[in-house]
């Protein structure tokens, strides 16, 4: 066996030392009945070299990113990621080490989460960020339920401009909590908000793309006591925007798949939760605090404990255990390489590409029903948007999102993003065949 | 602040330098079954026919990656007898989520209001955490003298307000609970399910099959069982499984296959609803899907074989020194404690004394029922030199313990940095850098 090190001999001997003449003796406990007699129906052992054969031709069935040009985005993002990334992502002393318990063996990964800690803090205003959660969604439930423990109330309110996914996955850990889940929209917070209401969710730039005036928002849900709870699916829209903080937002769910993590069909990425100060002690998962060593000596480790499941059990904060440490890291030596110049650079070519990419459409005849208040996506409209789509795809290019099937009442309209991946070269491109279709 | 590229990447690789994994030695952390991650599995995952997919791609142009999904749920469904799977969960913790809301939904479904879940004082913390994350109350039930669930504890606790149990099998003690079959027989009679924490799968691999054992929801741990890597805390996976009656709550969507082609179904009334994002952690799904064709039907059996022969091989090595609080044949791991051990020498002395022999120290204080707790599971993956290793070590610092105790209680001695403050670190929290 190619991973299984003990030879015959080893085994005999250690066979021998038990005093039995076989391992199946060691499943004495098991119930008879239940043991299976024969092989599971499984296919046989593949050898390293017909087995990478095997899966490279299950990779060909796709079609990649490299393939494709992508103006997909809705919460996935096509991003440059530098090849720092997968050079520290592949030491194997970060990604076959376990959560970092013995802080003495682990003050590599220790570091780069107190690192990755700082950086969110710093791109959001934020007073604190967590050491990470699964993904941007299911940060933003957690989010939400911080809101109901820290204010005792049970009413959430959600934009309708929460990215469908995030709301599913917002809907499922409510109805588990027995939390009153309404969605609204924006305009209709004034008279929605109320004395019971925990939070209200709203994502910036919301899903069409649109960036939402926080700030309006913010007083709407403070006069009540409520708190704000701001999802961010688009992490790159950080260096772009106005910190976060500056709106008084309470809680800030993150997604950081644009830093540094490939698209991976959606999984693994990084969510992240970053608060206020005062929320510390409700903040689900892992936190790295620095401290000092028996000789006085700065290092770091897992703090403030008595917030998690291990020790806390069935009244901890959340039952996170495994976070997404290595989308984390990768998020950070992402962060450390670009710098902040490089960031606001990189946010900013998405904006303008976006925008060039808008100019086109709109010379193509699309109409814009949310307007052009964007970052890097937008929603655009068409009567004849998804059959062009359709002949698109057939010239390599996946022109968006239909929105169709999700909200029924956006007819012929398509989500698209353009990152600094789509150049003028690809927009062109796509233009330029737009243009053959429309006018053949 | 902005950083030229050779700065980062030197401050990116001494911080590796300060770290531990698998692939840099012995790493018995019990529970987690730190087993080796194959390098293919890793260029594999890369491929950028797979990492370079957009989760909203039109499905045509995403068949190989369905495929994958369905047959490496096909795989796991055969593994442990459940009816189908879902991959979305992230993590182990996610999946016993996932399997709270689903005994939720079901009895909801029922009409029936059950509001607690028994959980044995073995399990994970995780356990009543997820919970009381659905709004149960989790209700403790006790463990007999041999290490299995107290049956009359269980009986006396178990009736109609009850939804189910949550049980670990091998235990969190590395035991395969002997009254599994009267456990899933008491739920089942009084209407509960019984949830399967699947973190301790890899002893059961081809061996037996957790729904033959009786129970009806279970997550596994794709980076502990299936070999995909920890990350350093993540990513995982961790795809729960349920029988028949169950699939209609699943969340969605679920991969289905219509001739040869394959396509996500999203409809189903009675689904729980989405537990994150898109499809689940897919790289992680990659990696373990080439695991598994790599060690096919024969390997599987071999893995918890070779387990189970490693951590009673070594326990043989270790009772004579260290107390053994639960004296029978263990599955893949077991716990040891440091009762009676010389000079008020602590776990806690004996897991940073470990760390200068060069191991990483297993789990400790874990499970709590056994104070002092020493949880060592070797997992397949390792040589009987190492593990002679181990134990040599292991012996070595009971002797230091007599001898020299001051050596052990201010390990470590050879780490970048000594004995951290925790107190401090919980006191005055310092969790990021300012200015």
């Amino acid at each position: 066996m190619r991973f299984t090190p003990c030879n015959e001999r080893d085994r005999e001997e250690m066979l021998k030392a038990l005093g039995i003449k076989a391992a199946s003796e060691l499943f004495v406990d098991i119930p008879k009945d239940v043991l299976l007699e024969k092989q599971l129906s499984i296919t046989k052992a593949l050898g390293e070299m017909q087995l990478r054969r095997e899966i490279e031709s299950i990779a060909a069935l796709n079609k990649s990113a490299k393939q494709l040009s992508m103006f997909l985005g809705g919460g996935c993002y096509n991003h440059f990621i530098p090849a720092t990334v997968p050079a520290i992502l592949g030491r194997s002393e970060f990604y076959t080490a376990y959560t970092p318990y013995q802080a003495e063996i682990s003050q590599g990964m220790l570091q780069a989460i107190y690192e990755w800690q700082t950086y969110i803090c710093l791109l959001t205003g934020m007073d604190l960020a967590n050491a990470s959660m699964y993904d941007g969604a299911s940060a933003t439930a957690e989010a939400m339920i911080m809101a109901k423990n820290s204010s005792g109330r049970k009413k959430v309110l959600v934009a309708k401009g929460l990215n469908p996914e995030y709301k599913a996955v917002v809907g499922t850990y409510a109805k588990a909590n027995g939390l009153q889940l309404k969605e609204i929209e924006v305009d209709e917070l004034q008279n929605e908000i109320g004395e019971e209401t925990a939070c209200f969710i709203v994502q910036q730039p919301n899903f069409f793309g649109c960036i939402e005036k926080l700030h309006e928002i913010e007083k709407k849900v403070h006069e009540r006591g409520s708190l704000l709870v701001v999802a961010v699916a688009e992490a790159l829209s950080l260096a772009f925007l106005p910190k976060l903080a500056e709106a008084n937002v309470d809680i800030v769910a993150a997604d950081v798949q644009s830093f540094g993590n490939s698209m991976n069909f959606g999984g693994p990425s990084a969510g992240v939760v970053a608060c206020r100060q005062q929320f510390m002690r409700q903040l689900p998962g892992r936190l790295v605090g620095k401290t000092v060593d028996a000789s006085g000596k700065e290092g770091f480790v897992l703090t403030l404990q008595a917030r998690e499941q291990h020790i806390r059990r069935e009244r901890a904060s959340s039952n996170i255990c495994s976070n997404q440490a290595l989308c984390a890291l990768a998020s950070t030596v992402y962060l450390a390489t670009v710098g902040e110049k490089g960031l606001k650079d990189i946010a900013k070519e998405n904006h303008e590409n976006a925008e060039y990419l808008a100019s086109k459409l709109e010379k193509a005849g699309f109409e814009f029903p949310f307007g052009k208040n964007f970052f890097n996506e937008f929603v655009v409209k068409r009567k004849d948007a998804k059959e062009l789509q359709q002949k698109l795809l057939s010239k390599g290019i996946v022109f968006g999102l239909s929105l169709e099937e999700r909200f029924p009442e956006l007819k012929d309209c398509v989500l698209v993003a353009a990152t600094e991946m789509n150049d003028r070269e690809d927009i062109d491109k796509l233009a330029e065949q737009l243009g053959v279709l429309l006018w053949s | 602040m902005n950083l030229s590229e050779p700065l980062v990447i030197r401050h990116f690789t001494g911080l590796s330098r300060l770290n531990f994994g698998v692939d840099n030695g012995f790493y018995p952390l019990g529970s987690c079954t730190m087993k080796y991650n194959p390098k293919v599995c890793e260029e594999m995952a890369r491929l950028e026919g797979f990492s370079l997919l957009h989760p909203l791609q039109p499905l045509q142009s995403v068949q190989g990656a369905l495929r994958l999904m369905y047959e490496l749920e096909k795989m796991l469904c055969e593994i442990c007898g459940f009816a189908r799977f879902s991959l979305q969960p992230a993590a182990g913790a996610h999946g016993e989520l996932t399997g709270m809301m689903i005994v939720q939904a079901y009895f909801k479904k029922k009409g029936e209001s059950r509001t607690k879940v028994l959980v044995p004082d073995l399990a994970h913390g995780t356990n009543p955490a997820s919970v009381s994350m659905c709004g149960f109350e989790a209700v403790e039930v006790k463990s007999d003298s041999s290490g299995n669930t107290d049956l009359e504890d269980l009986r006396a606790k178990m009736d109609e307000n009850v939804a189910g149990i949550m049980i670990t099998n091998p235990n969190t003690l590395g035991l395969f609970d002997q009254n599994i079959a009267d456990v899933c027989r008491i739920v089942h009679e009084k209407g509960g399910l019984v949830y399967g924490d699947g973190a301790n799968m890899n002893a059961l691999l081809g061996i037996c099959k957790p729904k033959d054992l009786g129970i009806d929801v279970m997550h596994l741990n794709l980076h502990k069982t299936f070999s995909t890597p920890h990350g350093g805390g993540g990513p995982g996976s961790g795809p729960v499984g349920v029988v028949e009656k169950l699939v209609q709550f699943l969340p969605l969507p679920l991969v289905e296959k219509n001739g040869d082609k394959y396509a996500f179904e999203f409809g189903g009334e009675n689904s729980i609803g989405k537990m994150r994002s898109f499809y689940g952690n897919f790289g992680v799904m990659v990696k373990a899907f080439t695991y598994l064709r790599a060690i096919g039907s024969d390997g599987l059996k071999q893995v918890a074989e070779n387990a189970v022969l490693n951590a009673n091989y070594l326990l043989s090595r270790l009772r004579k020194h260290y107390h053994l609080p639960f004296d029978r044949v263990c599955m893949h791991e077991f716990v040891l404690s440091d009762k009676g051990f010389p000079n008020n020498v602590t776990t806690n002395d004996i897991a940073k004394r470990l760390l200068d022999y060069g191991f990483h120290p297993p789990m400790v204080y874990f499970p709590l029922i056994v104070k002092g707790a020493i949880m060592i599971e070797p997992t397949e993956t390792e040589s009987k030199e190492t593990l002679d290793r181990f134990a040599d070590a292991m012996v070595k610092i009971k002797e230091e313990a007599a001898e020299n105790p001051e050596l052990v209680k201010t390990s470590p001695h050879s780490m970048p940095v000594r004995r951290l403050d925790a107190v401090k670190a919980a006191r005055q929290p310092d969790l990021r850098w300012k200015e």
